[in-house]
């Protein structure tokens, strides 16, 4: 066996009775760390802050008089990748079209934000809700009416 | 019959169930304090701040599968539980918490009994907890519970001398094997200042009996994945922790009573309570140097033990008795 193929593990090892004190500056350490602040976020009532950018569950926006802003025209059906949205316009005669049923199979949705970016009236947007849970896979299609305020869907624990 | 039957059965319950309720609260205690050294919070959610954790523990614990492997020797396996519980709760007979106190006219000595070899018998019956560990680890025939019933083994044989030639020091001052007339001896001067590599060489050696971190041998979890007691569930695995953490309780309250004067204390809180202080503070030590220390490698254990603890503990012995000549 060559010199080299020795391994000195113990090579840079304190003298005897040097690693005393490191003993007890650990012990130290530890105490301070016992003294101070956790550092742990208590989750569903404590929550990071979201960056403003993100991609969470989908808001149809409404105007000042409490309308959808949506006009039914299909682009955000269109561009989905995931094909996770359904849109049944409603317009009579003379009046604003808007949508008679608006479905986002939110299981479907990949949260890429493609509807977003194509509506031309705004009307639809993702939020920061990331944390929505629910016991049946029906309730993850999402109506209208679950979708004009997703902020109450927010997991806050129990 | 009242003096020797009806006090006897109450002081038995009382102090039992006591121990029982300390040591559960010790698991609580330990993931508390382990959590904020570890700038954790520890169990927060089971009533306030946790408090219930160790009642839903206790509750989980009861309703879980109770398994018994294939291999293992069921008579032993099942029997290695309740050699630990039992080996442990008989320690808490000979333990004095506080002065005798008088209710209804009569005097009451605050521990079940007091015979005059009481350290010994402490000693005796803490290795034989062991056994529970050792048969245990051996019967539940897994490979990994075999390797922590013989490093159990080798911990048990080897801390048991440097342990009792602490003691043995403690002994020649007080010339008393009882724990009673130990703390007695002490209403001057604690033991810690008379003897304090004595102190130092227990309390070490009693955390390696005890099984804990940095000694934790039987049941290193990332070599053994829990060892001795990888096998077992339900209600047999948590007697086994049950036993653990009551050695830990009795071990605190052995080290308050042969080092830290047992009751006594300024007089402003009755002799009770500065016990429960300072086997409390034992305790926070105890967790404290678990979550400060790494676990050491099997050799060097036994190094630490044969080539530094039992050769000082030898030395203080000498040095004891060399000065008690002098004086």
């Amino acid at each position: 066996m060559k010199e080299t193929d020795v391994i000195h593990v113990s090579k840079d090892r304190p003298e005897k009775g040097k690693y005393v004190k490191p003993l007890f500056r650990g012990l130290s350490f530890i105490f301070k760390n016992f003294l101070s602040k956790p550092v742990t976020l208590q989750y569903p009532t404590e929550k990071t802050q979201r960056s403003q950018r993100w991609r969470g569950l989908h808001r149809l926006k409404v105007d000042e008089k409490g309308e959808l802003k949506c006009v039914a025209c299909g682009l955000c059906a269109r561009i989905c990748p995931s094909v996770a949205i359904t849109i049944v316009p409603y317009e009579e005669e003379g009046e604003t079209r808007y949508p008679k049923k608006f479905v986002i199979d939110e299981l479907r949705c990949i949260f890429c934000g493609f509807c977003q970016e194509a509506c031309p009236e705004g009307a639809i947007e993702l939020t920061e809700v990331y944390d929505y849970v629910d016991y049946n896979r029906k309730d993850f299609i999402f109506d209208i009416e679950k979708l004009k305020t997703p902020e109450r869907f927010q997991f806050k624990g129990k | 019959m009242v003096e020797y039957l009806i006090i006897p059965v109450i002081k038995l319950i009382v102090i039992f169930s006591v121990f029982l309720f300390i040591a559960a609260y010790t698991t609580y205690m330990e993931r508390k304090v382990l959590g904020h050294m570890q700038m954790r919070y520890g169990p927060m959610r089971v009533g306030f701040h946790g408090l219930l954790q160790p009642i839903a523990d206790g509750i989980k614990n009861l309703f879980k599968e109770d398994l018994i492997p294939e291999n293992a020797d069921k008579t032993v396996f099942v029997l290695a539980p309740a050699i630990s519980i039992t080996a442990a709760v008989i320690l808490l007979a000979v333990i004095p918490l506080g002065p005798p106190i008088t209710i209804f006219g009569r005097t009451i000595n605050l521990y079940i009994a007091n015979p005059s070899i009481g350290i010994l018998f402490i000693l005796g019956f803490s290795t034989l907890g062991a056994y529970g560990n050792i048969l245990g680890g051996w019967s539940s025939g897994n490979k990994y519970g075999y390797m922590g019933g013989l490093r159990g083994s080798a911990m048990i044989i080897s801390y048991e001398i440097s342990m009792a030639f602490a003691v043995v020091s403690i002994i020649m001052i007080t010339g008393s094997f009882s724990l009673v007339d130990m703390v007695h001896a002490q209403t001057g001067l604690w033991n810690v200042f008379k003897q304090p590599v004595a102190f130092l060489v227990f309390l070490i050696s009693g955390i390696a009996e005890l099984n804990r971190t940095p000694f934790d041998m039987p049941e290193a979890e990332s070599e053994l994945c829990c060892g001795y007691n990888v096998e077992y569930s339900s209600m047999k695995f948590a007697l086994f922790f049950l036993a653990e953490y009551i050695h830990m309780v009795v071990f605190a309250s052995l080290v308050t009573t042969l080092f830290f004067g047992g009751w006594h204390g300024p007089a402003f809180l009755p002799g009770v309570v500065w016990f429960f202080i300072k086997v409390f503070a034992v305790i926070f030590l105890c967790i404290w140097v678990r979550a400060t220390f790494p676990r050491l490698r099997y050799d060097k254990v036994m190094k630490l033990e044969w080539k530094f603890l039992l050769p000082v503990a030898l030395l203080n012995i000498l040095a004891t008795g060399m000065v008690m000549a002098v004086l």
